[in-house]
């Protein structure tokens, strides 16, 4: 939820990466099974040194769309270009790319040693190389005095480790992760993003991760694609996708999103009036999409862009409305602020910002107000 | 809980694992004691047709009459060293034929459908439904010199004259093949249906091709399976009667029918008894064997 408060752990992509010819690109990519559409006319370029996140829900096409960039599935429409190579129908075992799966597949029968092993060995390599290789990969996640234990013998987060290794050891253009986290508990899970996030940057490798976590995408990625019903909503870089979200959807799927239903009444160069029976008032809210008079749309306002008080404050936007609930959660105050429509409007303030708004109780009426310029217009 | 309803419980306990051991007690272990007993005395003519082992002595001891005559005719005599290593040849060679035609059954019922599998398992067990006996009979009909397959032949002009099928050693084989391939398809399923199938698109992502994928992970993982499959289709087939004495020819020597021999033709109950403990340590030996090494597998894992 406060994804937006905590410091991201990535690096901004470094200038020029995006403009370099892309090193994973999907063209007009379709897959159906029994006839449902699980990945639809999905194109997609991802540049090199990338920590890309595919986000959704379950049922999004998300892991599908890595199985196929994996070869795991073939298209039933559209080509992969990876390099600049098309690689479209080639069978997993022969593309330059390496999985590491939710359950992380460890091989039962072989030891860590033998699991890392597996790739290099198929790969005919020299023993002495595959055993330095091998060595300088457990060595990488401080796995070498574990390297003759089986997969059984060892913790959660010991085979999450053993399952990366295998996948890098190989050295690929490109490492796909599909919800490498889940299996660990909270306080490991958070350890281990910033972990791989480190690891992206010192090996160098492509990573494209699938998560159904906004949280973990946000954190990680440098660049997010936003999924539904096979199909991205939206994609950009994590502050893209939280502070000018195109759609409701991808506004409500990235934290919490206060959206106020209406017409647009007038129309300026960045910014756009819309009227709104929900909130009882015209509000003025910056738009980026081209807008028609009469058009309907949402005003989207993020709870820690509004500011409460208990005058009327000279504002873009101003309404008024009672507190309905308080939240004390340490470090915020969350407000439920109903309007006199009904509506009830979330508000997140920092217990300074509350203090200083006069600590308004339960019950209490207070104004709301923010300029124009944190709302947006969403029109999808 | 009560104490009286926990006591029940044990006395529960008690009947449900009390009831198979004494069944095993009374029906396997004292016949094989019996068994054990009448190969160490010689045989004679009268009823029963054996000396007693057991005689009145001097004093309070009873005279004890073991010999190892037998067990020494066993090995000195050439046609029951024969006789075994026929019986296991026969057994080996027909059980690799029939992991050979099971596996990629079960495999291909482990990677049906849900719905399907339920059915092709079904077919699997179908033919239990007859009896053993008429199953193995029914197949001199279809091996007849007149029978179906070789009139088929001679009516598609393949060959002129018909073929020798029944009563040779492939003959027995088939039988085998034919009567055991559930006892080797039903482990082999149960393993592969618990395989964690990711794993093979594991492999295959780490640049193995379907064929090394299968052979570095598939047949490993379901190595359990085929071991099980080979014991329940080894352990019977060495000892069988039925298919050498109804597919077999003259030439076809197997423990089982030899012990048959012996025992209803010679009327020679101590040899009879004598190849029946052979055949019993055989057979036990290599299921012990499997039993420590999953013994050692699971004390070091």
């Amino acid at each position: 939820m406060d994804a937006h408060q905590d410091r991201s752990l990535t690096a901004p992509s470094p200038p020029g990466a995006q403009s370099a010819s892309p090193l994973i690109s999907l063209d007009r990519m379709s897959k159906r099974f029994a006839g449902t559409p699980a990945v639809d006319d999905v194109s997609l370029d991802i540049a090199r040194g990338e920590f890309f996140c595919l986000v959704g829900a379950s049922g999004s096409g998300k892991t599908t769309l890595l199985r196929l960039i994996a070869g795991l599935e073939q298209p039933d429409a559209g080509r992969i270009l990876i390099d600049g190579e098309d690689i479209t129908g080639r069978p997993a075992y022969r593309r330059p790319v390496n999985m590491m799966f939710q359950s992380y597949a460890l091989f039962p029968h072989l030891s860590v040693e033998r699991n890392v092993a597996f790739g290099l060995e198929e790969e005919h390599r020299p023993k002495a190389e595959i055993r330095e290789r091998v060595r300088a990969a457990l060595d990488l996640f401080d796995m070498a005095g574990l390297a003759a234990r089986k997969p059984h013998q060892l913790s959660g987060g010991q085979r999450q480790r053993v399952a990366l290794a295998r996948a890098l050891v190989k050295e690929p253009k490109i490492l796909l992760l599909d919800e490498p986290l889940a299996a660990l508990d909270k306080k490991l899970r958070e350890r281990a993003q910033s972990e791989l996030v480190a690891l992206r940057a010192r090996v160098g490798i492509t990573f494209v991760m699938v998560t159904h976590d906004q949280e973990e995408a946000m954190r990680m990625a440098s660049r997010i694609a936003l999924m539904r019903d096979g199909k991205i909503v939206q994609i950009g870089s994590p502050s893209d996708l939280y502070d000018t979200p195109r759609s409701r959807f991808a506004a409500d799927f990235f934290g919490a999103a206060n959206l106020f239903e209406g017409r647009v009444t007038a129309i300026s160069e960045t910014e756009a009036s819309v009227e709104s029976t929900e909130a009882g008032a015209t509000l003025r809210a910056r738009s980026a999409s081209s807008l028609t008079i009469g058009m309907p749309v949402a005003v989207m306002i993020r709870p820690e862009q509004v500011r409460v008080s208990r005058e009327t404050q000279q504002a873009d936007n101003a309404l008024r409305g009672q507190i309905r609930g308080l939240v004390f959660l340490g470090s915020t105050v969350l407000c439920h602020v109903g309007l006199d429509g009904g509506k009830i409007i979330v508000v997140r303030l920092s217990p300074t910002e509350y203090a200083s708004a006069g600590a308004p109780a339960d019950g209490e009426s207070v104004y709301l107000s923010w300029p124009a310029s944190s709302a947006r217009v969403l029109t999808e | 809980m009560s104490p009286k309803s926990l006591s029940g419980s044990r006395n529960i306990r008690a009947f449900t694992l009390g009831l198979p051991l004494g069944w095993l007690i009374l029906l396997a272990f004292l016949p094989c004691l019996i068994v054990l007993a009448i190969s160490l005395v010689e045989a004679r003519i009268g009823t029963p047709p054996y000396e007693p082992l057991f005689t009145k002595g001097s004093g309070l001891l009873p005279r004890i009459n073991a010999t190892a005559d037998n067990y020494i005719r066993l090995v000195t005599d050439p046609l029951y060293l024969d006789a075994f290593l026929s019986s296991i040849r026969i057994a080996a060679i027909s059980s690799l034929l029939t992991l050979l035609l099971a596996y990629p059954m079960a495999y291909a019922i482990a990677r049906a459908k849900k719905t399907t599998r339920a059915l092709l398992l079904m077919l699997v067990i179908l033919p239990f439904w007859t009896s053993f006996l008429i199953r193995v009979y029914a197949w001199t009909g279809l091996l007849n010199s007149n029978g179906l397959i070789n009139n088929a032949l001679v009516k598609l002009g393949l060959i002129a004259e018909p073929l020798p099928l029944l009563h040779t050693d492939f003959a027995v084989h088939l039988g085998i093949v034919y009567s055991y391939l559930p006892f080797m398809v039903l482990p082999i399923y149960a393993v592969l249906e618990q395989l964690d199938w990711t794993l093979i698109e594991a492999a295959e992502d780490l640049g193995a091709s379907p064929l090394k994928a299968f052979w570095r992970i598939t047949l490993p993982l379901s190595l359990p399976g085929i071991v099980a499959g080979l014991l329940l289709v080894f352990i019977p087939a060495v000892g069988e009667f039925i298919i050498p004495d109804l597919l077999g020819g003259p030439d076809t020597l197997m423990v089982g029918h030899l012990l048959w021999t012996e025992f209803f033709n010679n009327h020679d109950w101590p040899m009879a008894s004598a190849l029946a403990i052979a055949l019993l340590v055989l057979v036990l030996t290599p299921a012990m064997i499997v039993y420590h090494l999953r013994r050692r597998g699971e004390a070091a894992s």
